[in-house]
């Protein structure tokens, strides 16, 4: 009976071809997956898939290349920013973007991360913050939150031991290399629609070369939370966005007044 | 023909840019050269000193212990270098501020009054030229022609207006250099 | 017309990234080899061929600038002094794991640790016996002199593309510092992007419309499908070492005592043998100009012919392990070095090796 509505006409979505046929190796109820396709779909709408060079970092979305079909560069732990730098200042005309994740991005790599936005590199960086470390099996991340659980802070992230959350994406702001800066999540439809638009104004961003576009995406982890995917995402929306508040920070490089 | 050569003196005395004119000299005459300066801390005000070597054949070793002439303009440098001039070699000295003065009898030895003829000379920073005069008169390895391109290679752009300054004080260090003692 | 210059062995490398046609040079200041930014930053390279030069935060930022330009298919290059490349064994593995062309200048200095500035060989093992982690190589090109830095420059863009693979110019702060006479070559087209494509068809720099999208990475997480990567990597390297050896012979012919040495440390080797043969004592020098691959060959032919070689090293005796396995033990190796930044003189190798060989 269904054979029946499998009709051109009634086609209402469909998979960009700008994702792979590959299936898709995170955990039921990752964001990462969405993550992956509104990126993909920017740039199959703005008809970019020949002009892109993603890199991929080291974390959970180290085979983000499997994925993608775009040409990909899988970078060492934390230095995605430094080759997506080197890559666009060799290749001025191309969209270079970053995708890493809170220990990638905010730990081993904040070197790079700040410098590649205090040089203002005509890039986009998207950073995927689910406050833990996914693919080693749940440890404490920088992003981690006060008193929240994990591997090696199983009592607890203590503050006064282990240091407070790091909040890169207003850090990043504060550069003049950056131009636009945006807090979002992919967790629900009306979220998946507003991250898309601002993956789109960071890729049209780096194309007027005016500095750093960084998109963060704030994200579940339910295997690493150890909890039901939905639970997971309301204990997200619970804990990790009155730290994180979601919105845009700097826009066209000028902070948002809130 | 191979000369090992040793200058050591002050840093800001010009020993590292009086081997460099000396080096780029022996290139436009097609010589072969290597110019190897002390270097690190030891350069920013303190004592500094260049091995120059000019040869017909492929120089072998740009590092030396013995060298065929040692120009020394500090009492440091005679402590140090004295010694290293080979028998029969020579030691080319501004007596300026020397109060011990080379006691080698195996030696050929000159003098020349470098820092007060550049004083007298109101430049003082041709000090090293003259000492570069003195030298070419006692060995004139390379021509003078050369040393004039070797000083327009090595001197940038701007301060190409010194340079009939430079030459001058290479005719007045010809004309002032004074023999010690020969061997 | 020969275009003959004055100049330190760090400019001339630098001359030489923009004649040969580099793409991009990715660097952190370190002594003693700032120079090379410091030539480059000067020269203009943007104005005179498009060379892109940037000044990195860090060495681990320079060599994963390197890896991300020499995965999108431009040829780039860095240089540092041994701290600095400690610092980028890391990427040097993945690029290696990638087989990514590039060219990496290690002007060595007095280690371990903080060291000092002044010229050593002491990094010989880092760079020919890995460095970083896994199983790779890299070629290893040790210049003697200024002209050789500047010629280098040039050769390895040529090698690291021939081979896909990087490569490391190995040389020390002596030969950085010092001003020798150099002919420039001359100047070289950078590539264009049809050469570029048609040349490294699995770089990155967007995914073609009628093709497959490239993915430059080092991971495989099938233990099956990396060995076989590895196995084909050995590969790769067994055929530079059939390829690509050089060395120089110097007064080999009537030897009877065969040293052994490579840059600054050869040339101070070249007046220790004319003070022998001035004493009537028939000695050579061979010098790898290749440290990977090692002249292994060339020594081991040498092995029946002469009494003995004497290895000198600016360090506490490392390529003489190399030279020990090329003779198979066949005839006496002696070692000579000095550490820490201080250059033996012609005369206490003269010494040391005739207190080896009396």
């Amino acid at each position: 009976m269904y054979t029946e509505l499998i009709k051109p006409e009634n086609l209402v979505y469909t998979k960009t071809k700008v994702m792979t046929d590959k299936e898709l190796s995170y955990c039921p109820g990752c964001g990462h997956g969405t993550a992956h396709r509104i990126i993909m779909e920017v740039i199959e709408e703005m008809g970019i898939q020949g002009e892109t060079i993603g890199v991929a970092p080291v974390g959970c979305s180290v085979l983000a290349y499997e994925f993608m079909n775009i040409d990909v560069q899988q970078a060492a732990h934390g230095r995605a920013p430094a080759l997506a730098t080197a890559i666009k200042r060799l290749w001025p005309e191309k969209y270079v973007f970053t995708y890493q994740g809170d220990g990638d991005l905010a730990a081993i790599g904040t070197a790079e991360t700040i410098h590649a936005c205090n040089r203002g590199e005509n890039i986009v960086i998207v950073f995927i913050n689910n406050g833990i470390y996914g693919m080693t099996g749940g440890q404490m991340a920088p992003t981690t939150l006060p008193n929240m659980k994990s591997s090696t802070s199983p009592y607890g992230r203590d503050e006064t031991e282990m240091g407070h959350p790091l909040k890169m994406t207003e850090l990043v702001a504060n550069l003049p290399g950056v131009y636009y800066v945006t807090r979002q999540a992919v967790h629900k439809p009306s979220h998946v629609r507003k991250a898309k638009k601002a993956i789109r104004k960071a890729f049209e961003n780096t194309a007027k070369k005016t500095g750093v576009s960084f998109v963060e995406i704030v994200s579940n982890c339910n295997s690493g939370w150890k909890m039901r995917p939905t639970d997971a995402n309301q204990w997200m929306e619970d804990n990790m966005f009155p730290y994180y508040p979601l919105g845009d920070i700097k826009v066209d490089g000028l902070f948002v007044n809130k | 023909m191979t000369e090992e050569i040793i200058i050591a003196g002050f840093g800001g005395q010009g020993v590292l840019s009086m081997g460099k004119i000396l080096a780029y000299s022996g290139v436009m005459q097609e010589q072969e050269v290597s110019w190897m300066p002390s270097y690190g801390p030891e350069m920013r005000g303190g004592t500094a000193n260049v091995t120059v070597i000019i040869s017909d054949e492929r120089i072998s070793s740009p590092t030396l212990k013995k060298y065929d002439t040692a120009i020394l303009l500090n009492q440091q440098s005679m402590d140090k270098f004295e010694e290293t001039v080979k028998p029969g070699g020579l030691l080319l000295y501004d007596p300026n501020g020397i109060t011990r003065h080379p006691k080698r009898t195996d030696i050929t030895i000159y003098k020349v009054e470098a820092a007060a003829e550049a004083a007298k000379m109101r430049a003082p920073k041709t000090f090293n030229m003259v000492v570069l005069g003195a030298y070419l008169k006692i060995k004139p390895i390379v021509k003078m022609e050369n040393v004039n391109k070797g000083l327009k290679k090595s001197l940038p752009e701007r301060h190409h207006h010194m340079i009939p300054m430079n030459e001058d004080a290479i005719r007045q260090g010809e004309k002032i250099v004074e023999l010690v003692q020969e061997v | 017309m020969k275009e003959l210059r004055l100049m330190k062995g760090n400019e001339a490398m630098a001359e030489a990234m923009i004649r040969a046609g580099y793409d991009g040079y990715f660097g952190y200041p370190i002594t003693p080899q700032s120079e090379v930014m410091e030539y480059l930053q000067a020269e203009r390279p943007m104005e005179r061929t498009g060379m892109v030069v940037l000044q990195a935060e860090s060495e681990v930022a320079s060599i994963n600038m390197l890896y991300g330009g020499a995965g999108s298919g431009k040829n780039v290059v860095t240089s540092s002094s041994s701290p600095g490349i400690s610092l980028m064994q890391e990427g040097l593995s993945y690029i290696a794991g990638a087989e990514l062309p590039c060219l990496v200048i290690n002007v060595q200095r007095g280690g371990p640790g903080l060291g000092d500035i002044q010229p050593a060989q002491a990094d010989y093992f880092q760079a020919v016996k890995g460095g970083g982690h896994g199983d790779y190589k890299l070629i290893v090109i040790a210049p003697a002199s200024v002209q050789e830095s500047s010629d280098f420059v040039k050769l390895a863009l040529e090698l690291s593309n021939k081979y896909r693979n990087p490569v490391m110019i190995l040389t020390d702060g002596a030969i950085g510092q010092m001003m020798e006479k150099v002919e420039l070559f001359p100047q070289q087209p950078r590539w264009t992007i049809e050469e570029i494509r048609e040349k490294k068809p699995w770089a990155t720099f967007g995914k073609p419309a009628d093709g497959e999208r490239r993915i430059i990475t080092s991971l495989d997480l099938l233990p099956e499908k990396l060995e076989a990567h590895n196995t084909h990597l050995q590969e790769k390297y067994r055929t530079i070492e059939k390829n690509e050896v050089r060395y120089e012979e110097i007064m080999c012919e009537d030897a009877e005592y065969i040293f052994v040495a490579y840059g600054l440390a050869s040339r101070i080797c070249q007046k220790t043998i004319q003070l022998l043969r001035e004493k009537g004592i028939k000695v050579g020098i061979i010098r790898p100009i290749t440290l990977y691959p090692f002249p292994k060959d060339i020594l081991k032919s040498y092995a029946s012919k002469v009494n003995g070689f004497f290895v000198v090293e600016m360090n506490a005796g490392q390529m003489v392990e190399d030279v020990q396995l090329a003779v198979e033990c066949k005839e006496k190796v002696s070692f000579y070095g000095r550490t820490g930044g201080v250059l033996p003189t012609p005369e206490e190798v003269m010494e040391a090796f005739e207190k080896s060989f009396k």
